[in-house]
């Protein structure tokens, strides 16, 4: 899934201050938390308000489309006449998309976009699992990517800083306003790959000398 | 891979069987690095520290380059300096530019490290860069000395640098099995000798001598004499991977309690005995080359203590 987080209302309302009538463009597609219909009605109600109270109003509506990311069904699913700027509720690659589809009006984020990953069980917390680096390595790293799980991305871990198969780093978790709510020791990423490989019966692999990562097919924008 | 060649006066001394003695030096965010050049001094004077570390923006503090440090307190002192070299700040062509302007400067040893994120020090939104790790630092050092050229195959002109290049050990890493395997990648990458983060309890440095005794790579264990209370507490809570033995910590906790001017000399005397007697149970180990003596700012008891060891 596609991690979001919803920027501060403030920041919005800024963006779309120089406007009057504004489609919210939900995302039916890997966006999470979920970002459709339901999360963008709330999300133009929220601006209408916010607008009126701030003594210019923005008159909004809301609908939501399977994947923004979609060339091909966008000018299908989306009508801008009428609106003279759309607030989309999908990751960066949607709003990117609708920029391109619909040239005339601009289209802003609604949502910071975070990372690749996946929820949590037991905490519910969102955590990091991917970053696309085209070199995948799973296969030799009992499928725990050192690239994206330890926080200097390692080939050849557990650094000094693993205590008690913790990371040194501390990740704040902050809440929509940007205040920290939570402060997280994240596992060591070679520590967790020590102990799978070696369940596996494979400490061979975590033995081996790896080559540095080759940062050169890792060099944006990609094209394939 | 090719045969070590020693360079530097430390590997020509592991090398000839002596047991060696390092130190370490820590200059500041500044410009002015007059007080570790007389800290280097004070090193020099005691006749056995053999060579120092200089610290590269330690615990990702920013500090001036350790490269220019490392060259002028070399430079005025006459002592050899183990140029510390991380990879956290830089990537791999400015590691090639330090690692040649290193050897062009005369330094002959790089400790070539990962670094602590730069998430942990002054200055948390820089941009991390760890393009290798210390690991294939290790190689890339090696590579430039014994082929002459980089581990991408490009050549370098003229004569090869002349360095020895030394790895990092963690001997209280759990489990200490991840810690070996870790350190046999780094023999075979190359390194020439380890030096290792801080032991209090002689136990666990035997523990991990003898684990790593197959790999055959000269190490010099890590000691850090404390001035204070303060400092042997700061180790115990926040140095990731070391823990201070409770006996150490009780017979400390008494001596911080004496009349202030009793107190220095009393705390001398106990660290003096406490690592003579540690450093003579490690000294049996056959992995075991020498001590890193980490007293940054404690030049008292360099002295005493490695002539303890030695009488």
């Amino acid at each position: 899934m596609i991690i979001t987080k919803e920027k501060p209302l403030d920041e919005i309302l800024e963006l779309l201050e120089p406007f009057s009538k504004v489609l919210v463009v939900g995302c039916d597609g890997c966006v999470q938390p979920p970002r459709g219909l339901r999360e963008a009605e709330t999300y133009a109600s929220l601006i209408e308000m916010a607008s009126k109270a701030r003594g210019k109003q923005i008159e909004c509506s809301a609908i939501t489309v399977s994947r923004q990311c979609c060339e091909e069904g966008l000018p299908n699913w989306v009508k801008p006449d009428g609106f003279d700027a759309m607030l989309s509720m999908a990751c960066g690659i949607g709003v990117q998309v609708m920029n391109i589809i619909f040239p005339e009006i601009p289209t802003f984020p609604a949502q910071n976009t975070v990372f690749m990953g996946a929820e949590e069980k037991r905490e519910g917390r969102m955590y990091e699992l991917c970053r696309a680096c085209g070199d995948c390595v799973l296969g030799e790293t009992g499928g725990i990517c050192p690239r994206t799980r330890c926080a200097k991305g390692l080939m050849n871990g557990p650094c000094g800083g693993c205590v008690g198969g913790k990371c040194e780093v501390t990740v704040q978790i902050k809440d929509w306003k940007g205040e920290v709510v939570e402060e997280v020791q994240n596992d060591c990423a070679w520590y967790l790959i020590f102990e799978r490989l070696r369940m596996l019966g494979r400490a061979d692999l975590f033995r081996k000398l790896r080559d540095p990562t080759d940062f050169g097919i890792w060099v944006p924008p990609r094209r394939i | 891979m090719a045969e070590r060649k020693a360079f530097s006066e430390l590997m020509k001394k592991i090398e000839a069987g002596e047991f060696v003695y390092t130190g370490e030096l820590e200059p500041h965010r500044s410009i002015d690095i007059s007080d570790v050049v007389s800290w280097a001094k004070t090193l020099k004077e005691t006749g056995r520290i053999v060579a120092a570390n200089v610290t590269d923006n330690p615990r990702s503090d920013s500090a001036i380059s350790s490269l220019v440090a490392s060259y002028l307190i070399q430079k005025e002192t006459g002592l050899e300096m183990i140029y510390q070299l991380r990879t956290a700040d830089r990537n791999r062509l400015a590691l090639i530019s330090d690692i040649l302007g290193a050897a062009a400067l005369g330094l002959k040893n790089i400790l070539a490290l990962t670094g602590d994120h730069t998430k942990t020090g002054t200055t948390p939104s820089a941009k991390p860069v760890f393009d290798l790790d210390g690991t294939n630092l290790i190689r890339l050092v090696r590579s430039l000395v014994d082929e002459g050229k980089d581990l991408w195959g490009n050549e370098i002109h003229g004569p090869r640098p002349e360095l020895n290049v030394g790895g990092a050990g963690n001997p209280g890493m759990e489990p200490l099995e991840a810690e070996v395997f870790k350190l046999e990648r780094k023999a075979e990458a190359g390194a020439d000798f380890f030096q290792t983060q801080v032991v209090f309890d002689a136990e666990v440095a035997r523990r991990f001598l003898r684990a790593i005794e197959h790999i055959g790579v000269p190490t010099l264990i890590g000691i850090f004499p404390p001035r204070t209370y303060a400092q042997a507490e700061f180790f115990d809570k926040f140095v990731p991977g070391v823990s201070v033995p409770r006996e150490f910590m009780e017979k400390f906790a008494k001596l911080k309690e004496l009349p202030k001017e009793k107190r220095k000399e009393k705390i001398n005397e106990f660290n003096v005995d406490y690592f003579v007697s540690f450093i003579k149970e490690i000294k049996k180990e056959k992995a075991c080359a020498g001590c890193h003596i980490m007293a940054v700012g404690y030049p008292d008891v360099i002295g005493p203590i490695i002539e303890g060891v030695e009488k």
